[in-house]
């Protein structure tokens, strides 16, 4: 890995050559919540003083952007009974990402690591992640941030560029060629043994302010154990099975397809839904039988995923620990608290 | 689609695989929508409910590219109506063409019986886990159906026909719940001139039937109660398709009978909207069935949880 230095004040250069010429997409403030704090969005940006770099985790997740909601695999001509199938992979042109915080980066790498993966790499999201270049920045971290506990608080891989405040500079990883000609347009030195002190120091600062914490030890077995525990119930019953949690989740990809035809008859398309598996018909099939028709059954299932399937798959869990969810439960439903009493710890 | 490079430093360049019908390869984005161009050349109505549709890819060199085993899956598809998975219920032998049987059940099942003969459709796959037929090489096979399980089962019983002699005593054990459900009917007798012993068991039947009634349980308790343990335990596999409850049930029998719980395999259904690892509509605990199933070894399914 490559490193730089430079002073705060080069930002806004390196904003502007990059807004030149590409679409970016950085946090901004969105509105104030109740208590009079702001709360932020990841938007297309063109004036760096719109950006908060400072910015507290968004509501939602920049999965728009790679993981849209809804989209269309494929379009279908009909001429009478025969048909002809275009498949677009919706990127026309390449994307910044100004401003992630790590553990949005480690979603990403996540992602990629089951959507690019196996013998069907899924290329609606390969070709978007494929055409995107990431600046990461440092974070503060927030009571209902356990990033730590979940290995996601720094990001190794996966992105173009990482600054971490340093005083009035910016120490600067750099991941890519791109990233490194970027830096030749600004003022930037190589860092000595006096900036490595002021980098181990703001990263140890970060690491001490993390309050929430996940007990992640052994915690593959422990579900398997726990299966039938009656903490998963008394969950379920709080659960509204309203799918936010996953709507809000930077590393959920579930999804449902549907087929539908244009009012003119000429056009059929096949869409993708991002589907969340709290929601109650998720594991329906036909005949009417559903898997998982209680709602704790369904929380459960996605802790299983999250935790332990991916777990044992990829040796990490798919969750960053970016409280997310959590957050925006309305039934109070966060994962440390529900981890906890899966391992006996604390009441659900 | 824009492909030219940004020429200076910054950023990626659109890197978008061109043409989306290149032949499947592994890791190729093509593969994940690759769907054969296929028709609907026979329909033949088996109940009320069932149908089977005898679906032949139109494309000469894609004819002689698919194959696929008994226990996998297609991803049939009409456009604009809908994508749903079936088992594949013919003989592997026949290259280029599938039939599946498909039980009315929502808006593609219900489209697809008014249908007629000739039209278009999409099939991706083959899908999944297979039996192990050439395993079974050798030895005693019991196949066990209920109700629509014999869909699944049906591409496994024409293995069996065509490679007779590899295989010792195949016994069929096939339930439903009356006479008027029996699927594939019209093949009873040609199972039966190839050596098959096939015992059908129905749970509810007017007086004209003959046959035996019951679970089909009862009928395996009769077929296996004088045969030795022992035996069964060193050179007897077992297939078991139909609805999950009948699973347990079957599979514990079959298990006291002495069969290991590694040689009986069954098949699992989930909803499913890839079949290729990506949506997790099909995970049982924290399994794809579209990868690692649908067919799985019993041991394996004992050891899922929420699998049964
Ligand atoms: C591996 C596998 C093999 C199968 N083999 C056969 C077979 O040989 N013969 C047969 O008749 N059926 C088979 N099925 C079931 C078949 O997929 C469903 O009947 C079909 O999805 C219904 O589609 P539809 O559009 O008519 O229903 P819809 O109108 O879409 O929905 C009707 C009902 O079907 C359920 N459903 C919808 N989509 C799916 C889906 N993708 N998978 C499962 N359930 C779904 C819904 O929950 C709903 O209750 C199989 C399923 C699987 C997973
Ligand atoms: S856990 Fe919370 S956000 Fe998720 S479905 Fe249940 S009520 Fe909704
Ligand atoms: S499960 Fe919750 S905490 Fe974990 S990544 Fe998703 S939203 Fe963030
Ligand atoms: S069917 Fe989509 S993951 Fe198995």
């Amino acid at each position: 890995m490559l490193f730089r230095v430079f002073d705060q004040g080069e930002l806004p250069i390196l904003f502007s050559a990059l807004t030149a010429r590409h679409e970016v997409i950085g946090p901004v403030e969105a509105g104030v919540d109740r208590h009079g704090k702001p709360f932020y969005a990841f938007e297309p940006a063109t004036d760096f003083r719109a950006l908060r770099l400072a910015y507290t985790t968004t509501k939602l997740p920049a999965k728009r952007y790679f993981l849209p909601c809804r989209e269309d695999l494929a379009t279908f001509r009909t001429s009478g009974s025969d048909w002809s199938k275009t498949v677009e992979y919706n990127v026309d042109r390449p994307r910044v990402f100004f401003g992630l915080h790590a553990c949005d980066i480690n979603a990403l790498n996540k992602l990629d690591k089951v959507l690019t993966g196996g013998d069907y790499p899924m290329p609606w999201y390969a070709a978007k992640r494929r055409n995107m270049f990431i600046v990461g920045v440092d974070c503060e971290p927030q009571p209902s941030c356990f990033c730590r506990s979940m290995g996601a608080d720094t990001a190794l891989s996966g992105f173009d560029l990482f600054l971490t405040g340093i005083g009035d500079r910016y120490f600067a990883e750099i991941l890519s060629n791109n990233a490194y000609n970027l830096l030749r347009g600004i003022r930037a030195v190589e860092p000595g043994e006096e900036e490595h002190v002021l980098y181990r120091r703001a990263v140890a600062e970060k690491t001490r302010k993390y309050t929430a914490r996940v007990d992640t030890t052994d915690l593959t077995k422990i579900l398997d154990m726990e299966f039938e525990s009656p903490v998963w119930k008394s969950w379920g019953e709080k659960c509204l099975s309203c799918g936010s949690c996953a709507a809000v989740c930077p590393t959920c990809y579930c999804y449902g397809v549907e087929e539908t035809v244009d009012i003119d008859l000429s056009v059929a398309r096949k869409t993708k839904t991002l589907y969340s598996c709290n929601l109650v018909d998720f594991a329906q099939v036909a005949g009417g039988h559903n898997f998982r028709p209680e709602s704790h059954s369904r929380l459960k299932y996605r802790y299983y995923h999250k935790h332990r399937g991916f777990v044992e798959a990829y040796e990490e869990s798919l969750c960053t620990g970016c409280g997310r969810c959590g957050e925006t439960c309305l039934a109070g439903i966060n994962v440390p608290d529900v981890i906890a009493s899966v391992r006996g710890e604390g009441g659900a | 689609m824009t492909r030219e490079r940004t020429p200076d430093m910054e950023i990626p360049f659109v890197d978008v695989a061109g043409s989306p019908f290149r032949p499947p390869r592994r890791n190729d984005f093509a593969a994940f929508e690759y769907t054969y161009k296929a028709e609907v050349t026979r329909v033949h109505t088996l109940t009320a409910m069932e149908t089977l549709y005898e679906i032949q890819l139109l494309d000469p060199e894609e004819r002689r590219r698919f194959s696929f085993s008994p226990g996998q899956f297609v991803m049939l598809e009409v456009p604009g109506i809908g994508e749903a998975p079936f088992s594949i219920s013919s003989s592997p032998l026949r290259r280029g063409a599938v039939e599946l049987c498909i039980r009315k059940a929502g808006s593609l099942t219900t489209y697809l019986t008014k249908v007629p003969r000739g039209i278009r459709v999409g099939i991706r796959g083959p899908f999944g886990t297979a039996f192990p037929m050439e395993r079974m090489h050798g030895e005693n096979v019991l196949l066990i159906a209920g109700g629509l399980g014999l869909a699944p089962l049906r591409s496994a019983i024409c293995y069996v026909q065509e490679n007779r002699s590899r295989f010792q005593a195949v016994d069929i054990v096939y339930g439903a719940k009356e006479p008027s459900q029996l699927l594939f009917s019209y093949m009873y007798e040609a199972w039966r001139q190839d050596d098959i012993d096939l015992s059908i068991i129905v749970e509810k039947a007017g007086p004209l039937w003959k046959g035996p009634r019951g679970l089909i349980t009862k009928r395996l308790k009769e077929i296996l109660a004088d045969r030795d343990h022992a035996e069964c335990a060193r050179n007897m596999y077992a297939i078991v398709c139909g609805p999950p409850v009948m699973f347990q049930y079957v599979c514990d029998q079959l298990n006291v009978y002495g069969i290991p719980m590694q040689k009986m395999f069954v098949s699992l259904e989930r909803r499913m909207h890839c079949g290729m690892g990506k949506c997790c509509r099909c995970n049982v605990g924290s399994t794809y069935t579209c990868l690692k199933g649908p067919v799985f070894d019993y041991w394996t399914v004992l050891n899922l949880p929420e699998a049964i």
